[in-house]
């Protein structure tokens, strides 16, 4: 049986969680960050699933399924806050959101 | 069995101007002066009434029950070492109990007329009453424990009152300045009682008399243990009772009001010394070094001070380094072995030094606040009471028969003369200075009479409206003018081969003096030589006096000019404050300023808790800069952190493949 190796799935991983963390760190626009956690996340599924059938095993699927429901619950709360401020600071520029420090 | 109501419960005497103390201090301020005079004169009143029930009952003990000790309860238990709340009455008890809370409720009648017009009276009266509580215990104690909580507690009292109108800076000095010296006295004093713990086993006074008095006395100048515990219960005496060189605090003293003056520092307090020493008389003659010294710094105190009162123009001062002159008195009678003869000059001086304050008092009333005599003058007539009562103690102080101070003075005289220690020499030293110090004194007191009373009036007459004291003032200073006249008279059948009623009640403790030793021996006609002497040199000092200063009021100017060195010595009170201010005080200051408050404390101590405070501000500033709020900065950390850890966790995999490691 033909298979595509484990490696080229890890790499494709690897390159989308960079890119995940390139544009959590230089966007400014809070929905494009949060956008840059969902593809990190699921950068990371791709590696789980990708172990998973190398080594045989379902743990790495049953992991997935976890992160993805963590995923839908962190989307809502962080979805939440993202509405809060907009209303208040009229705005979605990470730049103005500076207030929590001493 | 009879039955003694009071002896039984002496405590009634000493907690009745404690309740009046705490009632006033507490809600005196709520009062109208009349309830606050009601307590405090109530109580001392009582108390005083009380200690006459009990020396009644006192007189009908037995003397087999004499020294009647009471044991309330105990206060320190350590080891073998018991301090309780014991009181102990017994002749010379009596006699202070008498000076005190008579001469107290004297001087508390007085005081609501003086003080009437003053803040703070509610104030004044508590911290009085808490005077005479504290001098009650001291006189009433059985133990020497005991006997220093009193001893403490009225240097408390004094300085509450020296420093009572507080927002006078010299007057808070001068209550800082009691304080601190007596704290001089009161070290050795301490010094003393430990040493008396640590040689007997105890403190109370029946126990340790009793084991003192088995010991062999002491040669002369041999420095055993007697000698050392007396010398320093002796400094205690010299702080507590202003002698040479602790004596430069009484004259500050006159900050405080006057009836503090007179019932504190002049009748009760500074007598406290002589008592102890008197209380101690035991373990004194038994240490004669001791006894020539208690009598040398007496004498030479009598004699200085007495020098110093010659020029003083504040007529308050006057009267303190008379004091202090009249104290030295006690002490060398002490010293001399006459004890009764001190205590009989403590008692007749408490009557005639206090109506000298309290007469002084009401001169200064009268003249709207004027102390200084050069700024009175004829006021005779026009305060009549003041100025015939005034007269009558001065003529008891210059020894005048047959008033109080006479017989109390030539009884110190005449066993100064007969001294045992030391040799006749010095007596006759001693006696020679205290003659000398009687001529000084004759002349001051009646200086202070003519500046104050006769002679042309040197006040402002349109603006001072002289005027006679309310009569709260006047009867106080009639009774004492009338005990100034018959106090000494119990010693009065003796000059005619009678007995001496005073020496013979003191006796049991003191056995008969060094005066009814010279009786026997037939050395009677001395004594009236000696009597004759001394009546002559009070009359020269009165002589001179009223030469001086109503015949030709010039002359003390001449006089002061012709021998200006003298004169400002003398003025300058021998330059003694200004001497231990530069030996003492200044290295002190420089002392406490230098090392311990800027080096110790600031430096060190301050430097210490500071400087860790400070290095952890400095690094939780600079560790804040971390915190900009920018929350893509916490992106970044948060990333790096990651990087930081997934670098820890394979750099352990990656050093082979380096071949950093061999």
């Amino acid at each position: 049986m033909n298979m595509i190796p484990t490696n080229y799935y890890l790499v494709l991983s690897a390159i989308l969680f960079g890119l995940g963390v390139i544009a959590f760190v230089f966007k400014r626009n809070i929905i494009v960050i949060f956008m840059s956690i969902e593809l990190m996340l699921n950068a990371v599924n791709l590696a789980f699933v990708a172990f998973s059938q190398a080594m045989g095993k379902l743990d790495g699927q049953v992991f997935v399924l976890f992160v993805i429901v963590v995923a839908a619950a962190e989307a809502t709360v962080g979805l939440g806050i993202i509405i809060l401020t907009a209303r208040n600071r009229q705005s979605l520029n990470i730049e103005r959101v500076d207030l929590l420090k001493l | 069995m009879p039955t003694h109501p009071i002896l039984d419960y002496l405590w009634i005497i000493l907690l009745l101007p404690l309740l009046g103390s705490a009632a006033n201090g507490l809600f005196g301020a709520k009062w109208p002066n009349k309830i606050v005079n009601a307590v405090a004169v109530g109580s001392t009143g009582l108390s005083f009434a009380a200690a006459l029930e009990a020396v009644r009952e006192f007189r009908q003990l037995s003397p087999e029950q004499i020294p009647w000790v009471k044991q309330y309860f105990s206060w320190i238990a350590a080891g073998s070492f018991r301090a309780g709340f014991d009181l102990q009455i017994d002749q010379l008890t009596v006699v202070l109990l008498m000076v005190v809370t008579g001469v107290g409720w004297l001087i508390h009648i007085y005081s609501t007329g003086y003080m009437a017009h003053e803040g703070g009276y509610y104030r004044f009266f508590s911290y009085l009453n808490l005077f005479m509580f504290f001098m009650l215990i001291l006189v009433m104690a059985a133990n020497y424990v005991l006997l220093f909580v009193g001893w403490e507690g009225v240097g408390l009292s004094s300085y509450l009152l020296i420093g009572f109108y507080f927002l006078k800076k010299s007057a808070a000095d001068a209550g800082k300045k009691a304080f601190i010296v007596n704290r001089i006295g009161d070290f050795g004093f301490m010094l003393g009682m430990f040493l008396l713990f640590r040689t007997f086993g105890t403190l109370d006074f029946v126990a340790l008399f009793d084991k003192a008095g088995h010991w062999p006395p002491e040669a002369m100048g041999q420095l055993g243990t007697f000698t050392i515990a007396c010398l320093l219960l002796f400094m205690g005496a010299c702080g507590k009772s202003a002698q040479l060189p602790l004596y430069v605090w009484l004259p500050d003293a006159m900050e405080g009001p006057t009836p503090v003056s007179a019932l504190i520092h002049a009748a009760t307090m500074v007598t406290a010394g002589v008592y102890v020493v008197a209380r101690s008389h035991l373990l004194f003659t038994h240490a004669p070094t001791a006894m020539l010294v208690v009598a040398i710094v007496g004498c030479a105190t009598a004699f200085f001070a007495a020098t110093i009162g010659l020029v003083q123009t504040d007529i308050k001062r006057v009267l303190a380094y008379s004091t202090v002159s009249q104290l030295g008195y006690m002490f060398l009678a002490c010293g001399v072995g006459a004890f009764s003869a001190g205590i009989f000059h403590l008692m007749t001086h408490a009557f005639f030094k206090a109506l000298l304050f309290l007469g002084a008092g009401s001169v200064i009333h009268a003249v709207g606040g004027e102390q200084d005599m050069r700024r009175m003058g004829g006021l005779s007539k026009k305060i009549r009471w003041t100025y015939l009562t005034m007269l009558t103690a001065t003529l008891a102080i210059a020894g005048f028969p047959p008033f109080a101070g006479f017989f109390s003075k030539d009884a110190i005289l005449l066993n100064a003369f007969l001294n045992e220690y030391g040799g006749r020499n010095i007596g006759y030293a001693l006696y020679g200075l205290g003659l000398l110090t009687a001529l000084l004194t004759s002349f001051y007191m009646f200086r202070l009479i003519f500046l104050t009373f006769h002679g042309k009036p040197r006040y402002d007459e349109h603006h001072v409206h002289v005027h006679e004291s309310p009569k709260s003032m006047l009867v106080p200073l009639m009774i004492l003018a009338l005990l100034s006249i018959v106090g000494g008279w119990v010693a009065a059948p003796a000059l005619m081969h009678g007995p001496d009623y005073f020496t013979n009640f003191l006796a049991p403790m003191f056995g008969q003096g060094g005066a009814a030793v010279a009786e026997e021996s037939g050395a009677y006609d001395l004594e009236l030589w000696l009597v004759a002497v001394a009546v002559t040199t009070s009359l020269i000092g009165l002589a001179v006096a009223f030469w001086m200063y109503l015949k030709r009021p010039s002359k003390p100017e001449e006089l002061a000019r012709s021998m200006k060195g003298v004169y400002t010595t003398l003025l300058n009170k021998y330059y003694v404050d200004e001497f231990y201010a530069a030996v003492v005080v200044k290295p002190l200051l420089w002392l406490s300023t230098n090392v311990f408050w800027k080096t110790v404390d600031v430096a060190g101590i301050d430097g210490a808790v500071n400087g860790i405070a400070d290095s952890a501000t400095a690094l939780g500033d600079k560790s804040r800069r971390t915190q900009s709020g920018n929350t893509r900065s916490y992106a970044v950390w948060v990333v790096v952190g990651a990087i930081v850890v997934i670098a820890a966790i394979f750099w352990p995999l990656l050093r082979p493949a380096t071949g950093m490691v061999p």
